[in-house]
């Protein structure tokens, strides 16, 4: 394989957690596009501000499924506002790593859960800094190589 | 369950041919430019390995040069055929969208110092035609250069009628035929070939070795400047043990040809009419032209790096033309020439058989490859979305 993967990526490429989509999802965000190679859906079920359940769909290469499957890991159960401070970086190293080619996965990954919250803020009425959900471009994350 | 179905990247070393190397490694492992008799017997060996190859393909010995693979005979072939024609004022070059880097990479080379290159579109099955290379022939094109076989999808293109335009337009012509000898008939004098490319590890000879044939009255550009080796056009010490291998193997797989075929199309053919039960699956390349080892199909709403390693997880060892197996950005260029959109040409897997492969491989095969599209899609997003618009 051209791909030198930690043991963590290819556990979570092989069993990933929360695959799947929640009906009446309080928040829903997708990101990335076929054409790139790489697209992530994140659905979420939200209760007094905390997260609650947490689902995903990927279309993408075993990063971008490892990436989407420990995100969702790492925002279950924590408040809105924590999983807002979700970083590209803490999702590689929550994954003991990524190659360097696939780094552009753990941004989708960061950008597809805020997409789901920005849905979530749209739908209630919430006010957020509309700052926060700049969305990049696929050509960020197609270039990033 | 270990089945090894990426033999277009390469194959198993034959037995015969790795004891012919051992032979040249450690009993006759002289140099042929040497005098004495050591030497001189190198030097009778060389002389039969190439008259050996030369009888495989139609075509005289004197007409095959060593080199290292297959791409070095396809820069050579091309850059000396650019450089004849620069001499007459010709440097227009055809080619087709489909190659493999090592000419394509080639002529983009070209292309920086002033030549003009036409790649000729190919169908959805990959081919190109003959009457496509006769109108895109001009009065100052010097070589056509097509692919025998893809790499990637399997299409053979119809060489012999391509070569026959092309002597009658008095154009150079070489073919790349790194995945077709050893898998198909290939004959040079009857196929109307000026140049042809080969590389051993494709029909069980060793890495690292492979030749160029190149027609009476074409000079070759040498690549490496030194000795006289290979009559002046490719120095370095030949590596004998390598091209021992790869004439044993060779003669082999020449010998085997009409079983071989037979054997390894049923392979094919059984894997391609039960992979082409899945749902939104195709064959890509054409059906009907089509290397007897090799199957590529598509699978849609799915992407091939994914595909790959969960098939490698069952032992299945495949290959793809997603962007994410090529390091690149884009998936591959041939899927693109064919048509197929980036997100269809993201999702496909070649399985390419050889001699070795078995009935109980393909079953295999047939047996784990449903399950990993269907896991897969049950993940992708793309396709919850196309199920939801179908229905």
């Amino acid at each position: 394989m051209a791909m030198n993967y930690s043991p963590l990526v290819m556990e979570h490429f092989t069993n990933p957690r929360n695959v799947g989509e929640i009906e009446n999802a309080d928040g829903v965000g997708e990101v990335g596009n076929a054409k790139c190679g790489d697209i992530m859906k994140i659905y979420l079920k939200i209760d007094d501000e905390i997260i609650t359940d947490v689902k995903f769909k990927t279309f993408g290469c075993a990063s971008a499924i490892a990436t989407s499957s420990i995100a969702t890991e790492l925002i279950k159960g924590k408040p809105v506002s924590e999983a807002l401070e979700l970083t590209n970086k803490a999702v590689v190293e929550a994954l003991g790593g990524l190659p360097a080619v696939k780094i552009h996965c753990s941004v989708l990954a960061e950008e597809a859960v805020k997409a789901a919250v920005k849905d979530y803020y749209d739908k209630n009425g919430i006010e957020y800094d509309a700052e926060m959900f700049k969305e990049s471009s696929c050509d960020h994350c197609c270039h990033a190589e | 369950m270990q089945v090894y179905a990426d033999n277009a990247a390469t194959a198993k070393i034959s037995e015969h041919a790795l004891s012919e190397m051992i032979k040249y490694y450690s009993d006759e492992y002289q140099n042929p430019s040497s005098l004495h008799a050591f030497g001189q017997a190198a030097a009778d060996a060389l002389t039969d390995a190439r008259e050996r190859i030369a009888k495989c393909l139609g075509c005289h010995p004197q007409g095959i040069i060593f080199t290292s693979g297959g791409s070095e005979a396809d820069n050579q072939a091309i850059i000396s055929a650019a450089k004849l024609g620069a001499r007459k004022n010709k440097k227009h070059i055809i080619s087709t969208a489909i190659e493999h880097h090592a000419v394509l990479h080639t002529l983009d080379a070209l292309k920086k110092q002033g030549y003009e290159i036409t790649l000729l579109p190919v169908s959805k099955e990959g081919l190109v035609t003959a009457e496509q290379v006769r109108d895109a022939i001009r009065e100052d094109t010097c070589l056509v250069s097509v692919m025998f076989a893809n790499n990637e999808i399997g299409t053979v293109q119809p060489i012999a009628e391509i070569g026959a335009v092309c002597r009658e337009k008095k154009v150079l012509f070489h073919t790349d035929a790194v995945q077709a000898v050893g898998h198909m008939e290939v004959d040079i004098e009857k196929m109307n070939i000026d140049m042809l490319s080969l590389s051993a590890h494709k029909f069980h000879g060793p890495k690292g070795v492979g030749a160029l044939y190149c027609k009476r009255g074409i000079v070759l550009e040498p690549l490496i400047a030194g000795g006289a080796q290979e009559r002046g056009k490719r120095a370095g010490t030949e590596n004998l043990p390598a091209i021992m291998g790869m004439a044993a193997a060779l003669d082999d797989s020449v010998a085997h040809l009409p079983e071989y075929t037979a054997r390894v199309s049923s392979i094919r053919d059984k894997i391609i009419d039960a992979l082409s039960t899945i749902p939104y699956s195709f064959l890509n390349g054409s059906r009907e032209h089509r290397l007897p080892n090799n199957v590529n199909m598509c699978f849609e709403g799915i992407e091939g790096e994914s595909l790959l390693l969960m098939l490698d997880m069952f032992g299945i060892a495949a290959s793809s033309g997603s962007a994410c197996t090529s390091g690149s950005l884009d998936p591959s260029h041939v899927l693109l020439a064919i048509g197929l959109p980036h997100e269809i040409a993201h999702g496909s897997l070649r399985l390419s058989f050889s001699e070795y492969s078995t009935e109980e491989e393909a079953d295999y095969i047939i047996e784990k490859v449903p399950g990993v599209v269907e896991r897969l899609r049950q993940m992708s997003p793309v396709w919850e979305k196309m199920m939801k618009e179908n229905n």
